[in-house]
This record gives structure tokens, C-alpha cells and sequence, in this order.
């Protein structure tokens, strides 16, 4: 009995221990990133693209970074959502019988989920040569959207799955057709989720280094049309430390609490959206 | 004879604010069966999880009140809830075979109290599988999973689980509402044949069943005892209202 | 009427063709990569591609055994650290602490996972690279800090919110009737979950942890920040190593000179994406299955 007690303390402890050092960790992680990066970060740094001697620590800053991960999650978000909503809406309405068949498009839904960025970016690049592409803001934007788009059909489907069948079969009663029910009913009745999703899926977009390394290129500018190269902050970051130059790491850990910042506003805002939307949402 | 194993007093749960048991006051006979009837949603089931103290488990629910179980308090005390669960074997709605194997389902409770001899445990085994009538049937596929079992063989097998490890008392919670006709007669009549030696609390909404099986009926109501008596006094002559109303129904 | 017709046609249309493309993903990517590999794998044989230890592009010589073992090992120190650590903490969340605690916890495992891969690497230059550093010193070795053992630090803290949310899921999948049954007959709370939760959820804690080693198989740019890239056989926890994934980064931009450089990192992406696919599949597979089964 008593070696009994001895041993769940210690692996109750142990696994208090375990969980209080992952916050610990989250913490630290964030404290750190902050404290290296708010000493380097000015107001020049967001609103300057690199200017000459950038690259030796002198003026300039990462606007071009900025504003080209913005066009790129952006423009792959916006694609892979036109291509994932219709695709979430039709395993649900059109497929909704289908169980065999959409248990198997899940599965690989999930899987695609887990094939890594790298392999995208390099798919990504044969790609953009077939096509005749050279590294680009759009061979960017089409790469990520392949990247996320399971990511951004997989969450809206979480959601649709929830939508009770009634709704469905009174929307039918009424005489809508298939896609008037996946419009005018569905739509609305997942709206936090779909927010969710989008939101999910810009932040993947946005702070994904693999998948552009090959195909987006790298500029000082920002680009102006489709066909020019970009600059992303993964990669800003990602150049800025491999520098020799101290000044100039020390930009990379001013370019992370950037990326680090916009991500959390994107995950607090899908949070907030998502809990203030579904109210309207009949359960 | 009146012999009183369990004493309950000024029991109250409440979640949230919201009462699911009010005051309950009980005194539970020893090796008897005590039947206890009441509308889905009355607190039947909260009820046997206090004797048992498997309300702990729950977040959010405030317990108060004692309850005397040999008269001994085990609802305060903080030490020692294992001795006390082993005194009470517990049979559930549904069959929930532990993932192991038939052996390991019967042998666990009786490794947890720390045998170890294998043909001891071995002897056990079968002798608590030939009580619920269960042996003929698995004695040559111990070692198999038992959740490969057909769910009347499960719920007799989760009951020899509880009687191995010698509880005084059994609390089953609508044991047979799974269970086809067959299989339910033949766990109520494990339960005549256990009445002599243990005592017996069982929620059910069968009445016949309840008819044959009682020697004390408790009726509850939105968490409120509202008639006790021997099965004659309330099936035959209730008193209160919602008793009635109930009863009329249930027939 | 009739328009209303047309449109649903080509609504649905629409649809259906979005799936179809989707579909196609995985299809063009196995075939891409095929395909770009083709030419390596006519001049060099599989054996000699996989287990050969020598990369020297300039002369022909496509060994891919040191990124193999790096990235084996990277993601195996990641695996030995996330783990036990994400298993005693799902424990310690969905069985013992308070519901406010695992609450509290939801947003740190999303804001951990929603934190870019970079980032992270810039956290392990600056923090664990020093801490494998002064680790090395402990024990009089002088290294540089960029090693297996970092890269794999990194990658466990990387893990561990993507592999602990999933087995949050998988514990509080098992029905509360089975930790009733076992406690009911005098079982203790660390018996129950040693021998009834642990036994319940063994398929769907494999798959978590078969998902996270898949995920650390293919992280990239987080790790090659800090595990060294030097193309060796690794002998020590204390030494660089360069798994697949950083080889493709590293070397996508020179590659075009040199003939059939090309197609043997296309061949490093082929073998990554099989891997991963496959264990992907798999521990996808045992939960659904856990799922049925229940
Ligand atoms: N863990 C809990 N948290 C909140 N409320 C609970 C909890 N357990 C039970 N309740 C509530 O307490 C009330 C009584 O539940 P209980 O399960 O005891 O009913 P019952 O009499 O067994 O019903 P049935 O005949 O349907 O099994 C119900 O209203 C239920 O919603
Ligand atoms: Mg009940």
C-alpha cells in the first residue's frame, strides 16, 4: 500500500512538472523573443525598405518583408479559400450520404495536412517551371495555396460536420436547390468557422519559410505586379540571421517579434471572431 | 433484522447552484435488495455514485451530508476511498470490460489488492465465473479480448469483476436495459441467487422487475425521497401522488 | 425556374471540380517528384542511393546516408524529450489538475503551434544553442553549439504542442465508464491510468506520436537554423548533422549547374514525402479505427 501511494506521487508530480514546463517553456520563449528584439526594433524598420548598406547594419528596414508576406498570405489565403469552401460545402451537402467516400477524402485531406512545407516548396518549384514561371510573388502565392488549402477545407469541414441535418432537409422542404442551401443556409450557419479557418490558414501562410524559399525569390522592393519576386519575413528573418554583421542579427530578432506579433493577433482575433460570431448560430 | 449497512443523512449534491439531490435521508438494510425507482433525470445514478464516492471524479459537483456505511463515515474522510470502494461492486448501465483480456478483467481487482499466486488468481477467476454463470461459456478463451464478448456474456462478466474482489454490497445501476430478455432474466437471477449473501441496491425501470427482486423500495423524485416502504406498500398501496402517477404508468 | 436550375448546375459544377483538384494534390506531387527523379535513379541504383555515405555532387557521388541518419536522429532526441513529456502532461491535465488549468492550457498549445517555424529557430540560436554549449562544456567538450542535440531540443519544444493536443483528444475519447469500472473495484488513480486509460487509448497515443515524429521529419528551416549542416555520419549527440530537409534548402538556389544535382534533391524530397505520407497514413488510420471502436 504504501509503495503504491510513493510511486502515483512521484508520477503525479512528474507530470504536474511536465505540464507547468511547457507554459514555462511557452513563456520563456516569449520573453526572449521580446527582449532581443524590441532592443533592435524601431519605427524606421517598419516603414523603410532596405536602403544601400542595408545589409551592413546600415539604414533601412524590412517594409518590403512585410508588405510581400502580407500580398503572398493574402493572395493564397484568398485562392485556397476559393477553392476550399466550395469543396467543404459539397462533401457536406452533395456528399453528405457518401460516408464511404468521405471518410477516404478526409483521410487524405489529413495526410496532404501533414506533408511537409518543404515538399511543397520544392513541388512548388518543378511547378512554377512547367509553367514557365520564373520565382515570384504569384509562384509564391500558388505554392502556399497549395500548402494550406487542406488546412483551410479540413476546419471548415470540422465546423459544416456540426450543422444539424434538420436545417438541411427544411431548407430542401422549402425548395431550394442544392447550392441555395450551401449558400444562403450553410454559409451563414458556419461563418465563425469559416473566419476560423481563414484566419488559421493566413497565419500558416504567413509565417512559412520552406514553401517560398524557392519560389517567391527575395527583393529589396515591393513588388508591384504578380510576375516580380518578394520578400517574405520567414525569410528576412531567416537571412538577416546567418549575417556575420551583429547589427544585422540583431534586425532578424526585431524582424521575428514582428512575424511573432502578427501571428498572435492572428490567432487572438480568430478566438475573438470566433467566439463573438457564434452566437448567431443556431446549435 | 433491521439491520442497517448504509446510513444516509442530509445528503445534498448540487451543480452549479442547481440541486440534483435534496436532503436525502436513507437507511439501506443489510442482505436485502433495495430497489430504487424514480423518472429519468431524478438523481438515481447520482445517488449510487455518493455511496461509492465515484462522484469525486466529477468536476463542478458540490457533495454534502454523511453517509454511515457500517457506521463508519466515508463521505468526509479524505484517506483510504479504495478500501471502501472494494466494499461495493459496481454493475453499470452498459457493460464496460476493462482492455484486457476475460482472465485480466476478473484477475484485476484482485491483483490491485496485491495476489499474486497464479493458481490462486487462477482458482478465483473460475470461481467467480462459475457464480455468474459465465465459465462454460469462456473457460477456453481466457485469454481473448473481452470486449470480443457479446454484450450480455460482458455484463456478466463485469459482474463477477466486482464480486471478486468480495464487496458486501452491490450497487447496479439499470443493469439489464442493454441486455436482451434472455440475458437480462439471467442476471436477475444472479441477483436472487446473490440476495443471501450481499446487499443489493438496483436502479431500475422495469417494474416487474423491481417487483421481483424487492424487499425495500425507495421512490425518488427531482432528487427528493418521497416514499420508502416494503414492496407491498408501494406497489400495491402508494401514497403519495407522483408515486401513483408513476406506477400507473409504468404498468 | 430554369435558372435557377442552370445555376446550381454550375454551382455544383464548380464544386466538384474544386474537390477534384484537390485530390489531384497528393496524385502531382508523388508523380512530380517521380518524375525529377527518374534521372538519378537510372545512373544510381537504390541501395547505392540510400545507403551510400559519400556527397560529392561535382563528382557524381549521390550518398544519402547522412542526411538519412541525421534526420533519423534529429527527430529521434526530439521524439525521446516530447514524448514523455507530452504523455505525462496529457495525463496530468485530463486526470488530475483542475478544469481551469486545462482551460488555461488551450492557448498556450495553440499559440505554441501557431508560432512560426523561424521564430523558433531564432529561439534555439539564441537560447538552446548556448545551453548545449555550456552542456558540452560540463562534460569538456568545446563545440560550436550548432549540433544533433539542438536541432532536436528545437524540435521537441515544436513537437510537443502539436503531439500533446492530440493526446488530450485521444484521453478524453475513453469512456469516464471505464476509469468508473476500474476505481470501482479499489483501483488508485495511477493504477486506473496505468493499466485501464494507458491500455484504452494505446492506439490513439501511438498515433499522436506517430503524427509527431512525422511532423519532425519534415520540419525545415527551424532546424537547419541550429543543427550544423555538415554532411557526415553524426558519432555524438555534440555533433553537426544535416538532415533531408535542410539538404534541399540549402542547396535548391546552386543547384542547376551541376548535372543531376537537380533530381537527387528532388529524390531527398521523394523520400521525405513517402516516409511521411506513410506514417501519416498510418497513425491517421489506428485513430479513426480507436474511433470505430468506441
Ligand atoms: N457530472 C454532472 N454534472 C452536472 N450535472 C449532472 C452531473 N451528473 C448528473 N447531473 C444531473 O443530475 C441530474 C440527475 O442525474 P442522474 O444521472 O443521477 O439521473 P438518473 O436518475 O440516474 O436518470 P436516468 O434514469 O436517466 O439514468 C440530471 O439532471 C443530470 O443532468
Ligand atoms: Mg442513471
Amino acid at each position: 500500500m504504501r509503495r503504491k501511494n510513493i510511486e502515483e506521487r512521484i508520477f503525479k508530480s512528474l507530470a504536474a512538472a511536465a505540464t507547468y514546463l511547457i507554459i514555462a517553456v511557452l513563456l520563456f520563449l516569449i520573453v526572449v523573443i521580446l527582449k532581443n528584439g524590441l532592443r533592435a526594433l524601431d519605427w524606421g524598420m517598419l516603414t523603410k525598405v532596405p536602403q544601400g548598406g542595408f545589409y551592413f547594419g546600415e539604414e533601412g528596414g524590412i517594409l518590403n518583408a512585410i508588405v510581400g508576406s502580407f500580398y503572398l498570405a493574402l493572395g493564397a489565403t484568398f485562392l485556397a479559400f476559393i477553392i476550399g469552401l466550395p469543396v467543404a460545402l459539397y462533401m457536406n451537402i452533395h456528399l453528405l450520404r457518401q460516408r464511404f467516400w468521405l471518410n477516404r477524402i478526409r483521410f487524405l485531406l489529413d495526410v496532404l495536412w501533414g506533408v511537409p512545407s518543404i515538399v511543397y516548396g520544392a513541388f512548388g518549384f518543378t511547378l512554377m517551371l512547367l509553367l514557365g514561371l520564373r520565382a515570384s510573388l504569384l509562384a509564391g502565392i500558388l505554392t502556399v495555396t497549395l500548402l494550406i488549402v487542406p488546412i483551410m477545407i479540413r476546419s471548415m469541414d470540422e465546423v459544416l460536420q456540426t450543422i444539424p441535418r434538420g436545417l438541411l432537409e427544411s431548407a430542401y422542404a422549402l425548395g431550394s436547390t442544392r447550392s441555395e442551401v450551401a449558400i444562403k443556409v450553410y454559409i451563414r450557419q458556419a461563418l465563425p468557422g469559416v473566419i476560423t479557418a481563414l484566419l488559421l490558414s493566413f497565419g500558416r501562410g504567413i509565417g512559412d519559410a520552406a514553401a517560398v524559399l524557392f519560389t517567391a525569390g527575395y527583393t529589396d522592393y515591393i513588388p508591384t505586379s504578380l510576375n516580380q519576386p518578394t520578400a517574405t519575413l520567414p525569410l528576412a528573418i531567416f537571412f538577416q540571421l546567418s549575417s556575420p554583421i551583429p547589427a544585422v542579427r540583431e534586425r532578424a530578432y526585431a524582424s521575428a517579434v514582428v512575424l511573432t506579433v502578427i501571428i498572435l493577433i492572428v490567432s487572438l482575433a480568430a478566438r475573438l471572431l470566433s467566439a463573438k460570431y457564434r452566437e448567431h448560430v443556431i446549435k | 433484522m433491521n439491520d442497517t449497512i448504509i446510513g444516509i443523512h442530509h445528503l445534498n449534491v448540487t451543480h452549479a447552484g442547481t440541486p440534483i439531490l435534496k436532503d436525502v435521508n436513507l437507511e439501506i438494510p443489510r442482505n436485502r435488495v433495495t430497489v430504487i425507482l424514480g423518472p429519468s433525470g431524478c438523481g438515481k445514478t447520482t445517488l449510487l455514485k455518493c455511496l461509492n464516492r465515484l462522484i469525486d471524479i466529477y468536476n463542478g459537483l458540490d457533495v454534502s451530508g454523511q453517509i454511515y456505511l457500517d457506521g463508519e463515515e466515508i463521505l468526509n474522510r479524505r484517506n483510504d476511498l479504495t478500501r471502501i470502494r472494494q466494499k461495493m461492486g459496481l454493475l453499470s448501465q452498459r457493460p464496460y470490460p476493462l482492455p484486457m483480456s476475460i482472465f485480466d478483467n476478473v484477475a484485476y481487482g484482485l491483483k490491485i489488492q496485491g495476489l499474486r499466486n497464479r493458481d490462486e488468481l487462477a482458482d478465483r477467476v473460475e470461481f467467480y465465473l462459475r457464480q455468474v454463470n459465465l465459465w462454460e461459456e469462456v473457460k477456453d478463451r481466457l485469454k481473448s479480448p473481452a470486449t470480443r464478448l457479446s454484450i450480455g456474456q460482458q455484463q456478466r462478466l463485469c459482474l463477477a469483476r466486482g464480486l471478486a474482489v468480495e464487496p458486501e454490497i452491490i450497487l447496479a445501476d439499470e443493469p439489464t436495459s442493454a441486455l436482451d430478455p434472455l440475458s437480462s432474466t439471467c442476471i436477475e437471477e444472479q441477483f436472487m441467487k446473490l440476495k443471501r449473501d450481499y446487499t443489493i441496491l438496483i436502479v431500475t425501470h422495469i417494474m416487474r422487475q423491481a417487483r421481483r427482486l424487492a424487499d425495500h423500495v425507495i421512490f425518488i423524485y427531482l432528487g427528493e425521497v418521497i416514499e420508502q416502504g416494503t414492496p407491498t406498500q408501494i406497489f400495491d398501496h402508494p401514497q403519495h401522488p407522483t408515486t401513483k402517477q408513476y406506477l400507473r404508468v409504468g404498468h | 425556374m430554369h435558372r435557377r436550375k442552370i445555376i446550381d448546375r454550375l454551382i455544383s459544377g464548380w464544386m466538384a471540380a474544386g474537390l477534384f483538384f484537390v485530390l489531384m494534390i497528393p496524385l502531382a506531387i508523388g508523380l512530380g517528384l517521380v518524375l525529377k527523379s527518374l534521372p538519378i535513379l537510372k545512373i544510381l541504383a537504390l541501395p547505392e542511393l540510400l545507403g551510400g555515405s559519400i556527397w560529392k555532387p561535382l563528382s557524381g557521388q549521390f550518398g544519402f546516408k547522412p542526411f538519412i541518419l541525421s534526420s533519423v536522429y534529429v527527430t529521434l532526441i526530439s521524439f525521446l524529450i516530447a514524448g514523455p513529456v507530452c504523455l505525462l502532461s496529457a495525463i496530468y491535465l485530463t486526470q488530475y489538475a483542475s478544469r481551469r488549468l486545462l482551460s488555461l492550457m488551450q492557448p498556450v498549445i495553440d499559440i505554441l503551434a501557431g508560432i512560426p517555424s523561424v521564430v523558433y529557430g531564432v529561439w534555439g540560436v539564441l537560447v538552446i544553442v548556448p545551453f548545449v554549449i555550456r552542456l558540452a562544456e560540463l562534460r569538456e567538450v568545446a563545440i560550436s553549439g550548432y549540433c544533433l542535440l539542438s536541432g532536436g531540443i528545437v524540435l521537441a519544444v515544436m513537437s510537443i504542442p502539436f503531439i500533446l493536443n492530440i493526446l488530450i483528444e485521444v484521453i478524453q475519447a475513453i469512456p469516464i465508464e471505464l476509469k468508473e469500472a476500474s476505481l470501482s473495484v479499489g483501483a488508485s488513480y495511477w493504477e486506473t491510468i496505468k493499466w485501464v486509460l494507458l491500455r484504452a487509448g494505446f492506439s490513439g497515443i501511438m498515433a499522436a506520436f506517430g503524427l509527431g515524429i512525422s511532423k519532425a521529419l519534415g520540419e525545415t528551416i527551424a532546424v537547419l537554423m541550429v543543427v550544423g549542416n555538415v554532411v557526415q555520419i553524426p558519432q555524438s549527440l555534440f555533433e553537426a548533422g544535416y538532415p533531408l530537409p535542410a539538404l534541399i534548402a540549402n542547396n535548391y538556389g546552386e543547384m542547376m549547374s551541376i548535372p543531376l544535382y537537380d533530381s537527387a534533391l528532388m529524390f531527398g524530397a521523394l523520400i521525405l514525402f513517402v516516409i511521411i505520407v506513410l506514417f501519416n497514413g498510418l497513425a491517421r488510420l489506428a485513430i479513426n479505427h480507436g474511433e470505430r471502436y468506441r
